[in-house]
């Protein structure tokens, strides 16, 4: 059976990207505990809107879990406290009356701020403009069972491929660093049979671009602890041993064992 | 106004064939002469504007989300059709083109569903050249699955996450383009007008969600690929921003819009718990290979569902339709839970659901392989409703999914407003009265990769060296006026009330009166409720905030603005329709076992309404459909 909450929260408002942000302390009473933390804050709006106040802003749209939109730092956790959920399939049962919730936007550079609880991960998409593909044009594929995958690895590019780009792994990571994700679409294509071809110019070009923005590894772990897909770090091993080999592989013999 | 299908001559299976060799071409040092704008970058407008990219045109794409990744493409978990038959089970473009218009009940056009078909199996193979990780068996041959509605294995799938890898793939494809230069991509911007000049398409006016400005975008032609409009339920399975604005401000510039009526309510989603509650999550179709479905044979039936015996519980799926069981098509296995729950013998707190029971299954194969088919359902499940379907029954509910209408669309995607297309679900082409499962992913992928690059250069061919029209012209200048008019009027209004509370109540006419089931009586009522609400939008609305940067509550309101005049058309279309066919149910028209009753006599047609002017008096043309191929029958899956 459902109990109801009250609640303290502390949201980050910021007007806009050059704007200075601060702490707004909002009561959230009355929450039902069977809602997801994301209906909560649509009641919080509803209810600024009746005030005649401006509704906080925030990214969200599947609700699934699967579209990557929604972010938030829910008390300092990326996607808040239940391991391997993304914000807004996140219940308000996970949370207890009386609480305080300190809710933030992503917070790293290479994320600007666009308003409130928004900010701007385009950074992640040069990244995969940069070589998270494989080349192949629209009309001249092949019977898609003439190169069999074994099952193994067609599964492990599929963990690597679960990746939903929410950008929690930057968020939770210390130094900023984009590795978790860069990794999980280095591993996803370089693990493939169809890959191959692509397979160094491609590292190369994604973690050139990605430390264009981002800060750098050094095997915290966080981003894995916050990834709402469980990611694994081993990926990001995947990628070093294929960016080192892209620097001395003689890509002119890539065909010979 | 003229509905001409263009249906290219000749035998069924010859007719793409030859429409692709007798088409007029643009020879590839000319493309880049030409612009095209996208709209929508999910799987039909992202595979669009990357393909046509290829080719060599110069594209626009545009996207309201932050990025092309997140479109609700996303969200399809099951699978995709397509006839490779690589199961040896007799499957065969043929049969993937009979299955889709019988499942669709005899209301889609056979020409369109037939080249659907066809291209499904180049799907794949695209797919799967792009690195697509579809689901492989231990030989490293990829893995099939079985869908409703059809009685071979022909579902390909990457685990429960099927839309999410093919829309990556697509993206992926999108990003090169981008990268290349080829297309321009426009993020967080939403179209809020089409601009026709002369009778043709001529480009678009847009919102910059981050600034607010308005702004214009010209080409030689412009594709929506803008998804469906199940949000004017409030509560869908939809996400939260999918809404109908783009097809809705063509339409008011003279695209019809066809079927309005077909909506599917999918039948197995996690049963609402509350008021509060601002979506419905899906659980795949593909859950029904393994889960049965049932209900307590008695109303009064409160024991939870382990102690309830074999002799009190009804399998109404397999005891109606012993022949495809629990994997009876969309529309029929929504309506048998609603006669189940409409009898009291709902379950759940709230009685408002059936179970879908996996005992069977697990004890049948071991929870390792239930966990290996559906683990990330089972967890998604447990999430939001704190119960393991591994111990307890899940519960279900039918929620509106998908809409088989949308704009009118010829064979070449191409709307009334010459230079106009639509692709996806954005159009009404391809499913008649009612979807099957795993077909939406086909239809969006064919439409983006195969359909529409092939078709367009029919249009393009002859406006070799011409330019778009600039956008001073007056039509743009209007048009932008207009818009800024309408987004400054929102926030002028000053009311009481937020357009979610505005939608909220929209959404409960519509689900009550053009719903699953719908009467003369109810939809009449609807005709007459929601004029009366709308006009209370206008005046009693609040948006707080301002114009001149991110403001969701404005982007609401310009689309719930536009939520009330399709209500309108769908309702008007429900009750001209005077049969029952797939997703729509009038309870006046059924057989004497409750079944869906077709007046094939009267209504073998598509209904293509034409904007007037006022919401409430559209005209309704008809576009005649003939089965030549498949012979219109009684749909039968018992």
């Amino acid at each position: 059976m459902s109990t109801e909450l009250n609640l303290t929260l502390k949201v980050w408002r910021q007007a806009g990207p050059d704007a200075p942000g601060s702490f707004d302390t909002i009561k959230a009473e009355g929450i039902n505990d069977e809602m997801s933390f994301l209906e909560m804050l649509d009641i919080v709006n509803e209810r600024l809107i009746s005030d005649g106040k401006e509704a906080i802003v925030f990214d969200h749209d599947c609700r699934e879990g699967i579209c990557g939109t929604c972010s938030l730092m829910i008390n300092g956790q990326a996607h808040g406290p239940q391991k391997g959920t993304a914000t807004c399939q996140l219940h308000m049962r996970k949370f207890h009356d009386g609480q305080e919730i300190v809710i933030e936007p992503w917070r790293a550079t290479a994320f600007p701020i666009v308003k409130d609880l928004m900010v701007d991960r385009s950074a992640f998409d040069r990244i995969v403009e940069a070589g998270g593909f494989i080349t192949a044009e629209t009309g001249g594929a092949n019977d898609a069972n003439l190169i069999p995958i074994p099952k193994p690895v067609a599964d492990s590019a599929m963990d690597a491929a679960a990746c939903i780009g929410c950008g929690a792994c930057v968020a939770a990571c210390p130094n900023s660093a984009a590795n978790l994700f860069t990794s999980a679409k280095v591993s996803h294509l370089n693990l493939l049979p169809q890959g191959q071809a692509e397979r160094y110019s491609r590292v190369e070009a994604m973690v050139d671009t990605m430390e264009d923005f981002f800060g750098s590894c050094t095997n915290h772990g966080e981003c894995q602890e916050a990834c709402p897909k469980e990611i694994s770090i081993d990926f990001i091993a995947l990628m070093n041993k294929d960016y080192l080999a892209s620097k001395f592989k003689n890509r002119r013999f890539l065909s010979r064992k | 106004m003229e509905l001409n299908s263009k249906i290219p001559e000749g035998p069924i299976a010859d007719k793409w064939t030859n429409y692709k060799f007798d088409r007029k071409l643009v020879n590839p040092a000319n493309r880049r002469k030409y612009d095209i704008i996208v709209v929508g970058t999910g799987l039909a407008g992202g595979a669009a504007a990357a393909t046509l990219g290829e080719q060599g045109y110069n594209v626009k794409a545009f996207t309201f989300h932050d990025s092309p990744r997140r479109a609700h493409s996303i969200a399809a978990q099951g699978g995709i059709n397509a006839a490779k038959n690589y199961k040896g089970d007799g499957d065969s473009i043929y049969r993937l083109f009979y299955d889709t218009v019988k499942g669709g009940d005899f209301r889609a056009r056979e020409a369109n569903v037939y080249r659907l078909a066809e291209e499904s199996v180049n799907i794949i193979d695209q797919a799967t050249a792009q690195g697509v990780p579809f689901a492989r068996e231990y030989g490293g041959l990829l893995d099939n699955r079985s869908f409703g509605g059809a009685q071979v294995s022909r579902t390909f799938y990457a685990r429960g996450q099927t839309g999410q890898q093919l829309l990556l793939g697509v993206y992926q494809q999108l990003a090169r383009q981008i990268g290349l230069g080829n297309v321009s991509l426009y993020n967080r911007t939403e179209l809020i007008d089409v601009v026709v000049v002369d009778g043709e398409a001529a480009g678009i006016v847009v919102r910059d969600l981050l600034t607010g400005q308005v702004q214009s975008h010209s080409a030689h032609a412009v594709v929506l690929a803008t998804g469906g409009y199940s949000n004017v339920f409030f509560l869908s399975t939809n996400a939260m921003n999918c809404n109908v604005t783009a097809a809705w401000r063509a339409h008011r510039r003279g695209a019809a819009f066809a079927n309005p009526c077909y909506t599917q309510i999918h039948p197995t989603c996690i049963p609402q718990s509350d008021e509060f509650q601002s979506k419905l999550t899906l659980m795949s179709e593909s859950l029904r290979n393994d889960g049965r479905i049932w209900a307590p044979k008695s109303p009064d039936d409160n024991r939870p569902a382990d102690q309830i015996p074999e002799a009190d519980r009804d399998y109404y799926l397999e005891r109606r339709y012993p022949s495809f069981g629990n994997l009876a098509p969309r529309d029929v296995a929504s309506r048998a839970a609603l006669v189940e729950v409409s009898k009291g013998k709902g379950v759940g707190p709230l009685k408002n659901g059936v179970y879908l029971d996996f005992s069977d299954a697990i004890n049948r194969l071991g929870e390792h392989t239930i966990e290996e088919r559906y683990g990330n359902l089972f967890e998604m499940y447990e999430r939001i409703t704190d119960e393991s379907p591994y111990k307890v029954p899940m519960r279900i509910y039918p929620a509106p999914h998908y809409t088989m209408g949308g704009l009118w669309v010829d064979y070449e995607l191409m709307t009334t407003v010459p230079g106009l297309y639509a692709t996806g679900e954005a159009n009404f082409s391809d499913h008649g009265a009612n979807r099957l499962g795993a077909s939406a992913l086909m239809q969006g992928l064919a439409d983006g990769y195969f359909v529409l690059p092939n078709t367009i250069s029919n249009y393009l061919a002859p406006k070799l060296g011409s330019t778009p029209i600039p956008t001073d012209h007056p039509e743009f200048q209007a048009a932008e006026a207009a818009a800024k008019s309408r987004f400054d009027g929102y926030l002028a209004i000053g009311g009481t009330r937020s357009p979610d509370a505005f939608h909220h109540e929209l959404g409960k006419i519509m689900l009550e009166q053009c719903g699953m089931e719908r009467t003369k009586e109810g939809l009449t009522q609807a005709l007459a409720d929601i004029p009366v609400l709308h006009e209370e939008f206008k005046k009693d609305l609040r948006v707080t905030g301002d114009g001149e940067s991110t403001n969701q509550t404005l982007e609401k309101a310009g689309r719930i603005d536009d939520f009330f005049e399709l209500a309108q058309a769908m309702c008007l279309d429900a009750l001209t329709r005077e049969e029952s066919c797939g997703g729509h149910f009038r309870a006046e028209h059924q057989t004497d076992e409750g079944e869906a009753e077709r007046d094939d006599e009267h209504f073998a047609h598509v209904a293509a309404w034409e904007w007037t002017g006022d919401a409430g008096k559209p005209n309704r043309h008809t576009e005649p459909l003939t089965f030549d191929n498949v012979h219109l029958a009684v749909r039968s899956y018992k």
